[in-house]
């Protein structure tokens, strides 16, 4: 099995066994990130820019020691610092920086699909750190591997994914990749922040309240309300919102015994999450972003094999 | 045009040259102490466990075992296209071990160059010393074996395969030309 794609920049894009692949080098790759030595020569003297036109931290720092433990050279260029302030088109910035020769850019923008729009203007590979309210597939599938290391498998799990559906990526990439691999998604929000249609995306069930949503399930994956992102009358106030759709211990024992809790940061404690739950034995919100650095090394050692197919 | 197959190494062969290998190596490094035996996957791993048990019958003592996998150490990643990236499980710190490296064919040295480099990265064993069932010539890079199962001239358009059954024990090697 051999990964065919240049870029990566949607779960949506990739079948079972291509995620299956970056999951399992994945697991691989954990190995090197336990080392004394932590760095491994594969991408020697490949170039990797980190383009963030939004903030991040994790996976900003997540990406770069990714490729630091690969040994590829990279450099951080975001916004404040670089010419879009200057009013540079995007197009403009990516021709600019392929002047300078990278292997890969790695690209976090506010636009869904934006990717798209240069993939074909750029002759390096392409990864997605997050593109607006589209995808981030790198958290899809550091969150598939957490999933994957507590159970052992994802065929037949209940996922609940809870929160903000509309505006977030992560939903996405998540529901895009565990209905892919056996998993069946339930997702619960308030009506304003659960895209109409949402269903059609695979083994994908909408419910009306949390508590249908979390019922027996074995992952509880709560995301944050993306403020920036979305006006100000999708609720009436956090601790409304927290009432009726907030994780807290009690509500958390609807979930089989055990559940995985998992968020993919940043986290607003008291508002999707109780402290309580994200302190608590069944959170496996640290582990996730453990995950991340092994799953961004098997993302830039897969688009870097040169597209040669065996 | 399809390809010819001859077994030049049958069952009881490559136990015979796995046997005389044990011996030698107990031999040149006058017993058990510090030894240790590290696989290259894949192949060479099930090569070192066999290894191990062929030492324990000896000496009656487990010597440790590892396995590497060298492919985040190869030279050629943007020719051969990405491979599937396997553990590499060293249980034991190799500081000051007599670490005998352990793979199935030896061709262009390449393999083994990469499989020292990441014995390295993990820690600094006392020697590093080779042990190959087949040595089929055709060194790209200063390297030889110290032991070797069975020299075998080969042409560069012909392939050696070592073929191993379920239980990850070795069968036959065969040699297959164009």
């Amino acid at each position: 099995m051999s990964f065919r794609h240049k870029h990566i920049i949607a779960l949506r894009d990739l079948n079972k066994e291509e995620i299956e692949l970056l999951i399992s080098t994945a697991e691989s790759m954990r190995e090197i990130n336990e080392r004394d030595i932590k760095k491994v020569p594969t991408l020697r003297g490949k170039t990797i820019i980190n383009l963030f036109y939004e903030s991040s931290t994790r996976t900003r720092t997540s990406f770069e020691l990714a490729a630091k433990r690969l040994s590829a050279d990279t450099i951080n260029i975001s916004p404040s610092t670089s010419s879009a302030t200057k009013g540079e088109t995007l197009a403009d910035t990516a021709l600019n920086l392929l002047a300078m020769k990278p292997d890969i850019i790695i690209m976090r923008h506010a636009v869904s699909g934006s990717h798209y729009f240069l993939a074909n203007k750029v002759s390096c590979s392409l990864i997605n750190a997050g593109d607006g309210a589209h995808e981030h597939p790198s958290q899809g599938l550091l969150d598939m591997l957490t999933m994957k290391d507590r159970f052992g498998r994802l065929d037949g799990l209940k996922v609940a994914i809870v929160g903000d559906i509309t505006h977030s990526r992560v939903a996405r990439s998540n529901i895009q990749g565990l209905t892919k691999l056996g998993s069946s998604v339930f997702v619960a929000g308030p009506p304003t922040m659960v895209p109409p249609g949402v269903e059609r995306l695979g083994n994908v069930t909408v419910c009306t309240t949390m508590k249908e949503a979390i019922q027996d399930a074995d992952v509880v994956m709560m995301l944050r309300i993306q403020q920036e992102r979305q006006g100000k009358t999708l609720m009436p106030n956090t601790r409304e919102y927290s009432r009726y759709f907030g994780l807290n211990p009690v509500n958390l024992k609807l979930a089989k015994p055990g559940a995985m809790v998992m968020h993919p940061g940043p986290i607003n404690r008291g508002v999707e999450m109780s402290s309580y739950v994200v302190d608590g034995d069944q959170s496996h919100i640290l582990r996730q972003v453990e995950n991340g650095v092994a799953v961004r090394m098997a993302m830039l050692y897969h688009v870097s094999g040169g597209g040669s197919v065996e | 045009m399809a390809a010819s197959e001859t077994v030049i190494l049958d069952q009881s062969g490559i136990g015979r040259a796995l046997t005389r290998i044990a011996h030698e190596i107990l031999e040149r490094n006058k017993g058990v102490e510090d030894l240790a035996l590290v696989g290259i996957r894949s192949g060479g791993d099930f090569l070192a466990a066999r290894l191990q048990n062929q030492i324990r019958e000896i000496e009656k003592v487990s010597v440790p075992l590892g396995a590497v996998d060298i492919t985040m150490y190869r030279d050629d990643l943007a020719a051969r296209g990405n491979l599937p990236v396997g553990k590499t499980d060293i249980p034991f710190p190799l500081d000051g071990k007599r670490v005998v490296l352990v793979d199935d064919v030896l061709y262009t040295g390449r393999t083994i160059r990469a499989a020292m480099d990441a014995l390295i990265d993990l820690g600094r064993p006392r020697c590093i010393q080779l042990a190959v069932l087949i040595d089929r010539g055709h060194r790209e890079l200063p390297i030889r074996a110290d032991y070797v199962g069975r020299n075998v001239p080969t042409s560069q358009e012909e392939d050696v395969k070592v073929r191993f059954d379920d239980a990850h024990q070795p069968v036959e090697v065969r040699l297959v030309k164009p």
